[in-house]
């Protein structure tokens, strides 16, 4: 309570550190609903190769993204340790197939540095800034574009 | 709760209100002469009349007092519901949804006709009285009011007060018995200041008799010289009433020293109305009496704001309210004095009455319909979990009588009467429905000049609310079709022997766990040569063909097919048959025709019960499980190895029965492999799609028929070709249900891709 009333008054904001491959990432914790364990998932048809498919959430249909694929890293291959991170994006629940969930971060937005100036896709997707926190690097991520914007748009 | 959802609410009430009009008409067109028919007609558009003058909607206001009035001049018997004037009525009642949709989404609305209405209303309820439109109604039967003698006439030009109090006026004696006393009100400021209302004391002051009511506004200073807070009306009223002096004084007992009040008996000559000539002062005089028969635009803000203040549930059920108070009143009051008495017993009266009706009310509450889905969610993922703890307890208990084992068999039964239960929460009789299509027989029927009767079967026949939505659609076209083109003129009728009056017959039935709608017509049937000249014209059949007469008649639902000569009003819309077919099959439905010419045509539908449910055959392929609308399958077969016949480079054919169906290996073309699978190591499911070309599906086996409840894919990812939508299986996997006929066009080479690709990006 306190911390979220500070929240508000400072600019601090909760985030949620988590590791893909050997890389650190946090995402706003606002928009993660749930984290659970891994379980298979249903192949869909024509689905792009980080899409592994869809598992039932409570009775609604789940996709499950692999980050490290969506990131453009090595895809992963889901093991019982893995861990999905339910995650609300727009109208839309997505679940994140991660490696492992590390972290519940308080940051204030000056910890927040800009994204390093290097051009690529996936700075110019992902990245909206990286925080340097007991010598780790911590890349902060948007959520928006775990899903291409056409798609949504078609969904 | 804001105002939207106020008038959201209101809206909803006027929708059931109007079917209840429309109910109670239909049944006194039916011959019904009972008095709570009427009443019930009455107080329908009464509340929303109600409503909208709190709503300031005062189109609808208006209208709705118009009919009202006619309305009430047929409940007090000075009118006879004959069918000329239900049909008037009965075009009013659209009228009155016209505008009460007009003013919920800002729609336009037929004014002439609506104009038009009002003057037929209007003639109506002058033309067997003039006095009629005026006059409160005859009582129902209730004791006090029997031994009254009949309400006189307004010739001292006293017009009863109707407002929402509906019927304490009833109750009163007629007025030319009566004491008349006049009453001389002026009240001080403060009055106003102590937070009382001279309205209200005026209102108090209605309810003891008939009264006529003067605005003095002499004492009005001009507007720079007027304090805002002074009080400059004097109220003079010439009350007929037989509850004595006593009374009208305890009325202004709070108010006493902040008034001057004078109250004299005025004799048995009304000369209170000589020397307050009824000038209009629409400021006070509408606000007590909204029985005024042409209320000006002044008048109807503070109609509204009258309404505003009155609308509670002795409004609503003003019978229940009336009868109460009238028994409270008899027990309480002896017959020539006591009048302080009658009052507080009539308070007492109408809080009992409030609580009568408001238990009376029927016992149902509006929920959402989200709220409803995510209960009939969670109950489903109930029963998956409960059959896979049933699983695990099985499997790891070896002990099959232990108390274990009977605890779960009981969750089992609890989970399936939940699961029952909650499915029946979202079923709905098909009754609006039914009703909305006897309008839209009123309205054909006028268009053509066709006089048409429509009977209603099974309207009480519940299916899911989803079915009912999508269902009226395609029903208000057949129903149009049946009027136009079905049934004959009079003239053409009579000729042929039978009667003038045509017969639309609309049932509904539950037969095998679907619901089956008819719709019948007596016309003239489907004429097969014109049908089949018409399809020859537009290169559908050959010239020569040998069609059956179901074949024929089963042409009409091809697109573009309409067999009126001439593109009248109601057809020639550009929405043939075939459109009705496709909107039925998309809610998984049949549509067959069968008709006798001379006789008439019968269109029987056949719808599932609900949308949330599917009979579906569950199989797998490529180690995936898929789910099948069992709708689209014809047949299973096993195909054996000389039944395939190789067709050019990668086609493969099936022949069944000499003929040669396509193959479609399902795994191959949602992707799931990359090479085709052998035939004869799998199944073939022959299935017929909406455009009606055959194909096998080439599935690796069938696990069993089952109902699967259908989970959105589009809601957290987006459509997929191929795929209509998932389900949950017993071991809570996801698994895909099969859209047959996007599978079917793109094994005709239509790409089976999606419109975008995923991979783009990233």
């Amino acid at each position: 309570m306190s911390n979220a009333a500070k929240n508000l008054t400072t600019g601090a904001r909760e985030l949620i550190a988590f590791r893909v491959g050997n890389q650190e990432f946090c995402v706003n914790i606002m928009s993660v609903r749930e984290i659970r364990g891994w379980a298979p998932a249903t192949p869909m048809p024509h689905a792009p190769p980080f899409v592994l498919g869809v598992i039932n959430l409570r009775g609604a249909v789940l996709p499950i993204v692999d980050l490290s694929a969506r990131l453009g890293m090595t895809p992963a291959e889901p093991t019982v340790r893995h861990v999905i991170i339910v995650a609300q994006v727009k109208n839309q629940v997505v679940g994140l197939l991660v490696d492992a969930v590390s972290d519940i971060l308080t940051v204030s937005d000056e910890e927040i540095q800009p994204t390093p100036d290097i051009l690529s896709d996936f700075e110019k997707s992902f990245a909206r800034g990286v925080l340097a926190i007991g010598g780790r690097m911590i890349c902060l991520i948007e959520l928006d574009a775990v899903f291409p914007r056409e798609e949504r748009e078609a969904a | 709760m804001d105002m939207n959802e106020i008038k959201e609410i209101f809206f909803q009430e006027c929708e059931e209100q109007l079917a209840e009009l429309e109910t109670g008409l239909l049944k006194l067109n039916d011959g019904d002469r009972d008095p709570e028919t009427v009443n019930a007609v009455f107080r329908a558009v009464h509340s929303i009349k109600g409503g909208a003058g709190a709503f300031g909607l005062d189109d609808l206001v208006s209208f709705a007092h118009v009919f009202e009035t006619t309305l009430d001049c047929v409940r007090s018997n000075k009118l006879e519901p004959n069918q000329d004037v239900l049909k008037v009525m009965l075009r009013s009642a659209d009228v009155l949804a016209d505008l009460t949709n007009a003013a919920r989404d800002g729609g336009t609305v037929d004014e002439a006709r609506s104009r038009q209405l009002i003057k037929e209303l209007e003639a109506l309820a002058n033309g067997e009285s003039p006095q009629a439109a005026a006059a409160e109604p005859a009582p129902k039967a209730a004791p006090v009011v029997a031994t009254m003698p009949a309400p006189a006439a307004n010739d001292e030009g006293f017009q009863p007060v109707a407002f929402s109090f509906d019927d304490f006026e009833t109750e009163e004696p007629a007025a030319c018995d009566l004491p008349a006393y006049d009453i001389v009100f002026k009240p001080k400021s403060d009055l106003y200041s102590k937070g009382n209302d001279a309205t209200l004391l005026l209102r108090d002051l209605s309810r003891l008799g008939q009264m006529s009511i003067h605005c003095d506004m002499d004492g009005l200073p001009t507007l720079d010289r007027m304090n805002p807070e002074a009080a400059y009306f004097t109220w003079k009223v010439s009350l007929k009433t037989d509850k004595g002096e006593e009374a009208i004084r305890s009325v202004f007992e709070f108010a006493e020293w902040d008034c001057d009040l004078d109250v004299t008996l005025a004799g048995d000559t009304p000369v209170a109305t000589d020397e307050l000539p009824m000038q209009p002062v629409p400021f006070d005089l509408s606000m007590l009496d909204e029985g005024a028969q042409a209320p000006t635009s002044a008048a109807q803000d503070q109609i509204a704001a009258q309404e505003r203040d009155a609308r509670d549930a002795a409004v609503s059920a003003a019978e229940t309210a009336s009868n109460v108070l009238q028994m409270a009143q008899t027990a309480a009051r002896p017959p020539a004095e006591a009048g302080r008495n009658a009052t507080t017993a009539s308070s007492a009266a109408q809080t009992a009455a409030a609580q009568q009706a408001a238990s009376a009310a029927t016992p149902t509450i509006r929920v959402d319909l989200d709220r409803v889905d995510r209960l009939i969610n969670l109950v489903g993922e109930l029963v998956i979990n409960q059959a896979m703890l049933s699983q695990s307890v099985i499997e790891n208990d070896t002990n099959g009588t232990s108390s274990i084992n009977m605890g779960l068999e009981e969750l089992q039964q609890l989970t399936r009467e939940i699961q029952d239960s909650v499915m029946a929460i979202r079923a709905q009789p098909v009754k609006p429905v039914f009703q909305r299509m006897s309008r839209i027989v009123r309205e054909i029927a006028d268009m053509t000049g066709k006089s048409v009767r429509l009977v209603t079967e099974g309207e009480n026949t519940e299916v899911d609310k989803t079915v009912i939505d999508k269902l009226a659609e395609p029903l208000t076209h057949m129903i149009r079709n049946a009027v136009d083109h079905g049934l004959e003129t009079p003239e053409k009728r009579l000729a042929a022997g039978k009667s003038a009056e045509g017969t639309v017959r609309l049932t509904a039935k539950h037969r095998s766990g679907r619901i089956v709608i008819e719709l019948a017509d007596d016309g003239a049937g489907i004429n097969r040569e014109k049908v089949r000249q018409k399809a020859i014209d537009n290169d559908l059949i050959a010239a020569d063909a040998n069609l059956s007469d179901e074949e024929i008649d089963n042409l009409i639902f091809h697109a573009g097919f309409s067999t009126a000569d001439k593109i009248s009003d109601i057809s020639g819309r550009g929405v043939g048959m075939d459109v009705v077919k496709r909107s039925i099959q998309a809610l998984g439905g049949r549509i067959n025709i069968s008709s006798k010419p001379g006789h008439g045509s019968i269109f029987t539908m056949s719808l599932p019960l609900t949308l949330a449910v599917l009979d579906g055959m569950v199989v797998t392929v490529a180690n995936q499980t898929l789910v099948v609308p069992l709708t689209a399958i014809v047949e299973t077969l096993q195909p054996e190895a000389s039944a395939i016949h190789s067709f050019g480079a990668s086609q493969r054919l099936i022949s069944i029965r000499n003929s040669f169906c396509p193959l479609v290996d399902v795994g191959r073309i949602l992707n799931f492999r990359g090479i085709q699978a052998n035939p004869v190591d799998g199944v073939a499911l022959l299935v017929e799609s909406e455009g009606g070309g055959q194909r096998a599906l080439m599935v690796d086996a069938i696990q069993g028929q089952r109902q699967v409840v259908i989970k959105s894919l589009e809601a957290n990812y987006t459509h997929v070709p191929g795929i209509a939508a998932a389900t949950i299986l017993g071991d809570g996997r996801v698994a895909l249900i099969l859209d047959v006929d996007a599978i079917v066009s793109a094994s005709r080479g239509q790409s089976l891709k999606p419109e975008i690709s995923l991979a783009a990006a990233g």
